[in-house]
């Protein structure tokens, strides 16, 4: 069960991998920090500035929920536009060679990501996240075998959510139509009248808002924010966006939720130590062998 | 026979540019210096072997007895911790100079190089007395035969992690190399016969069985002698490395590996078997850091998976981007800059932080930082060849091209329109 | 005469697109053979069959009698067979000799040892590279280019690099798609030379080409396809009075512009790219 929650969050991170791929066929490997600065900006705002740290419940708690969620999004949104301005935008501009795009990323997401850990931001060591929704309290004591809190189940309502919002907005509005058709040709699309940069930037700040979601979801359900809480779920997240089909956003959804799993049955099978190692074969043996993923690159339904 | 002259002077005299021009009269800055450089031939790889001699006894002149009581002139790095940075740079300088041939010659981006060090440096401690009674052996040899086993192990496993990520495109391959060595090190910290978190300590050193001797300089490996470590194994070790790269560029294996990197269907189409030199490629990469996991079991006495982590690849990857892509030197710059130069500015701070930053781990945002700007600014890196920055600044047409809206409609797109247009015209003629 | 090249029931499909159809000919050594019609009929699909960049769907190709369908390009280079590419594929920044040379270094055995340590042979072969390409620049006309970077070169320039390139892998036949193309009435009056030239240096020579005056005053023989399949074979005059010929270039466009859709090449630009759609 805990393996599936994960693979809702790993799918809501992989949303962000697969539209800018999809868009720009491009990974971008800064995705991570995206990731990380939804729960990091909850966790200095709700936790530091405005000192909610004590559960709350009822309606208090709905709203609390609702604007943490949607502030680490909107922060990530942030974020995400900052990096494709500063650091894909100029590389654009001089049609760079592709190994260009992907040194980049590594760079900014190293350069966040060790921006956090210096001491006037988060430090070395794990903080606590602002414990605003009760760890403990649980939805039902025994579905299927396992105990589902507030959390896991709050995890998995957001998640189902967002996929079907995001999956209206790709294939019924006229903004996803024209991040569609850049998927699909990008020469075509600008001779066609798409404002191509716009585009281009709404998809970082669509996927951005979805992986910020999950790094405020993530810091409710481990209750703590590290500075490098990015990495590993990034890489995982990325591992699912291939897995279910790079460029595919139905794919990223399959892709965390089959990676989910397979990791908690590694854990139970081999040992929980091997999780990573079993993921990492997932992502080495996917890219070699069936790079185009379960459901196929194409990114509309 | 005739005297093998070098190329390019000769295309130069013979064969001038046309399009570029030198107006008269204009000296290109520096030209006379880098002339004279070229002009000493095998001379440099001299040159720079009594310069990589001469620094160790710059950093702690008490060495040789005859100038005891003498001060370093270098700052901050002095003495016998000086020599031990100077070791460890030397080893991420031959790091450098492996990553440069997979990066900067053949063009694969690799982001998990530092696995093949992990596996040199373990192969070395499987080979060797090492660690506790129980600890697994392959056999139990003197360091120094550990030696060509290290390197073995290490180009098997380029060969390996080449055959079959060969035909992957650039941002998966680097991935995919990710993957590995993750997947390398977690192993190596789950599996007993490796000691798993814990390592292996008590790594032989290497034992020469002559008496060493260069002026008076100790010659033991001990441990209070790091001076042994860099004049006896790193310096001839980057030496030769420096000449396997500079021969290789000027070969037909280094004009394979250009021509794949700037057209492979077109390479393939003129005879480059694309596929073999790529794997070569990894393997000969692979190859310096087989030696440079050696030395540094050998050094260090004591690894483990932790020395090996995922940041390590990623930095000297970053090493070798800003240092300049294709360049040996650019190699050399981007490891002394990675390694040696934080070291300096710790020693130089004292410990404490500068404007709130730990110089321990803010030199990795740092790099972070430069990477982006060298990749925007300064494509290829610092000392890269001007060709290299013009490849890499530009997308070739076999790549596919991220387009830009402020980008004009290429001729072949405006020929496909036009043509369409044409059909739909003929068609309403109809 | 044994032909030196045979095609023999070639068949392409990619999917459900059927881009060549039993497509049959041979050429003579010592010939100029001359491959027309419109665009898309498949022309440069059977150039990627021949070259070992597709493995055709179905038949064989035969190279003196011996058998190089599903070979890889560089297997079939070294086999005596090259090409050049219709979309110029230099290698933009490397100079005119260096592109050459690379082309040369196809009939070189320098080996990675021979290359880290320096060996007679890698001397020998690299002295040998630079004395043909220079021969082989002089040989196209464009020597004086030799220390230009391919980019740099105009664009008649770059097409003869490219053919200067091939030649220098030392082929029996090689494949020349469009080489005429984009060029000014002298620039083709100067091709023309040099494929004859190339031919009467005991190369044979494979052409397509769109402009019908520069293939018909070169070839000895002709064949047409259209729609991927063979419609016409034999003397140019005999094709070019041929009223199945007359026809498939009217009905999509005659004279040798840019034509209607394509038909035959599978539907991507780059006409070397392997298919991403359909089976492989």
């Amino acid at each position: 069960m805990t393996g599936l929650i994960l693979g809702f969050l790993y799918a809501l991170i992989a949303l962000g991998y697969t539209m800018v791929y999809g868009v720009l066929k491009l990974i971008n490997f800064a995705h991570d920090v995206i990731f990380a600065t939804g729960g990091i900006a909850v966790f200095y705002l709700f936790g530091l500035w405005l000192g909610i740290t004590e559960p709350v419940t009822g309606a208090e708690l709905a709203l609390v929920v609702t604007a943490a969620l949607l502030i680490g999004g909107l922060a990530s949104s942030g974020a995400a536009a900052a990096l494709e301005r500063l650091a894909y935008r100029p590389l654009r501009r001089r049609n760079a060679a592709r190994l260009s795009y992907l040194i980049t990323a590594i760079g900014a997401s190293f350069f966040m990501t060790y921006m956090y850990q210096q001491d006037f931001l988060l430090g070395t060591g794990k903080r606590s996240f602002p414990n605003f929704m009760d760890r403990q309290s649980a939805v039902t004591e025994d579905f299927l075998g396992t105990r589902v809190t507030d959390i896991m189940f709050l995890v998995v309502v957001t998640s189902i959510v967002c996929l079907i919002v995001l999956d209206r907005f790709i294939n019924k509005t006229r903004t996803g139509r024209s991040i569609r058709a850049l998927s699909e040709d990008i020469t075509a699309s600008q001779l066609m009248g798409v404002n191509v940069d716009r585009v281009i930037v709404t998809t970082f700040v669509v996927g951005g808002f979805f992986a910020g979601v999950a790094g405020v979801l993530y810091g409710m359900r481990f209750g703590n924010v590290v500075f490098n809480m990015g990495f590993i779920p990034g890489l995982k997240a990325f591992t699912a966006a291939v897995l279910g089909g790079i460029g595919n956003i139905r794919g990223a959804m399959v892709g965390g939720l089959t990676l989910g799993l397979v990791e908690h049955l590694s854990s139970v099978c081999i040992g929980s130590e091997w999780k990573n190692v079993v993921a990492f074969s997932v992502l080495v043996l996917v890219l070699i062998f069936k790079p185009t993923g379960i459901m196929g690159e194409r990114m509309g339904g | 026979m005739a005297k093998e002259r070098d190329l390019r002077s000769y295309m130069n005299n013979n064969y001038p540019k046309t399009s570029e021009r030198v107006p008269d009269g204009v000296v290109k800055v520096g030209d006379p210096l880098f002339k004279g450089w070229q002009a000493i031939g095998y001379g440099r790889y001299l040159v720079g072997a009594l310069i990589m001699l001469a620094i160790p006894i710059l950093i702690d002149p008490e060495i040789i007895p005859a100038l005891e009581g003498v001060d370093s002139p270098i700052p901050f790095i002095q003495g016998g911790f000086g020599i031990r940075v100077l070791v460890v740079t030397g080893i991420w300088i031959l790091l450098a100079l492996g990553l440069s041939v997979v990066v900067g010659m053949a063009g694969l981006l690799d982001l998990g190089y530092v696995a093949f060090f992990m596996l040199g440096a373990y192969t070395t401690a499987f080979m060797t007395p090492s660690g506790g009674a129980d600890q697994f052996h392959i056999v139990e040899w003197p360091n120094v035969a550990a030696l060509p086993f290290a390197v073995l192990v290490c180009v098997l496993a380029g060969i390996a992690l080449g055959i079959p990520t060969l035909r992957l495109r650039g941002d998966y391959l680097a991935i995919v190399t990710l993957g590995f060595h993750e997947i390398v090190r977690q192993t190596a910290n789950n599996l007993t016969i490796t000691n798993g978190s814990r390592g292996i300590p008590g790594i032989e050193r290497p034992d020469v069985g002559l008496p060493l001797s260069l002026g008076g300089v100790n010659t033991e490996f001990g441990v209070l002698s790091s001076h042994t470590y860099w004049m006896f194994l790193l310096v001839p070790a980057i030496i030769l490395a420096v000449i396997m790269i500079r021969h290789l560029e000027d070969s037909r294996v280094g004009r394979y590996w250009t021509a794949i990197r700037e057209d492979e269907v077109a390479a393939s189409a003129m005879g480059v078997p694309v596929v073999k030199m790529k794997v070569l490629a990894f393997a000969i990469g692979a190859s310096t850091s087989g030696v440079a996991g050696w030395i540094f079991a050998g050094y260090a006495t004591f690894i483990s998976p932790n020395n090996f982590p995922l940041l390590y690849s990623i930095l000297i990857l970053a090493a070798v981007v800003i240092g300049g892509l294709g360049s040996i030197s650019g190699a050399v710059l981007g490891a002394i800059l990675v390694t040696g130069l934080p070291e300096v500015v710790r020693e130089a701070s004292g410990g404490q932080t500068i404007f709130g930053f730990d110089p321990e781990t803010g030199r990795i945002a740092i790099f972070g930082f430069l990477l982006v700007v060298v990749m925007i600014f300064r494509p290829g890196g610092l000392l890269a060849p001007r060709r290299r920055r013009i490849e890499l600044s530009e997308a070739s047409a076999a790549e596919g091209v991220i387009i830009d809206e402020s980008a004009q409609p290429s001729k072949d797109e405006l020929e496909y329109a036009a043509s369409i247009h044409e059909d739909a015209q003929r068609k309403e003629g109809d | 005469m044994a032909a030196l090249l045979k095609v023999d029931h070639v068949t392409m499909q990619f999917g459900g697109l059927r881009a060549l159809g039993d497509v049959n000919f041979e050429i003579n050594e010592g010939e100029i053979f001359g491959l027309i019609g419109p665009n898309g009929a498949g022309k440069t699909t059977l150039f990627n069959c021949v070259t070992g960049v597709y493995s055709p769907s179905e038949g064989q190709v035969d190279f003196s009698g011996q058998p190089i369908t599903g070979k890889r390009p560089d297997q079939i280079v070294s086999i005596g067979i090259c090409r050049t590419f219709q979309q110029i594929r230099l290698f933009p920044n490397m100079t005119a000799l260096e592109n050459v040379i690379v082309g040369a270094d196809a009939r070189h055995k320098t080996s990675i040892f021979g290359a880290i340590l320096r060996s007679p042979r890698r001397k020998r072969e690299e002295l040998e590279a630079e004395e043909t390409a220079l021969d082989l620049l002089d040989f196209c006309g464009i020597k004086r280019y030799a220390n230009d970077l391919g980019r740099n070169l105009s664009y008649g320039d770059q097409r003869r690099l490219e053919i200067a390139r091939a030649l220098a892998t030392k082929p029996k036949l090689v494949l020349l798609d469009e080489p005429a193309a984009g060029m000014n009435p002298v620039e083709k009056n100067g091709l023309r030379d040099l494929v004859r030239k190339i031919r009467d240096n005991g190369t044979t020579v494979l052409l397509i080409e769109h402009d019908m005056k520069v293939v018909m005053g070169l070839s000895d023989r002709v064949a047409v396809l259209d729609h991927g399949e063979v419609i016409a074979e034999g003397l140019p005059e005999q094709v070019q009075s041929n009223p199945k010929v007359i026809e498939a270039y009217l009905g999509s466009g005659a004279g040798g512009t840019a034509g209607g859709p394509a038909t035959g090449e599978p539907p991507t630009d780059d006409p070397i790219a392997a298919p991403t759609q359909g089976e492989k």
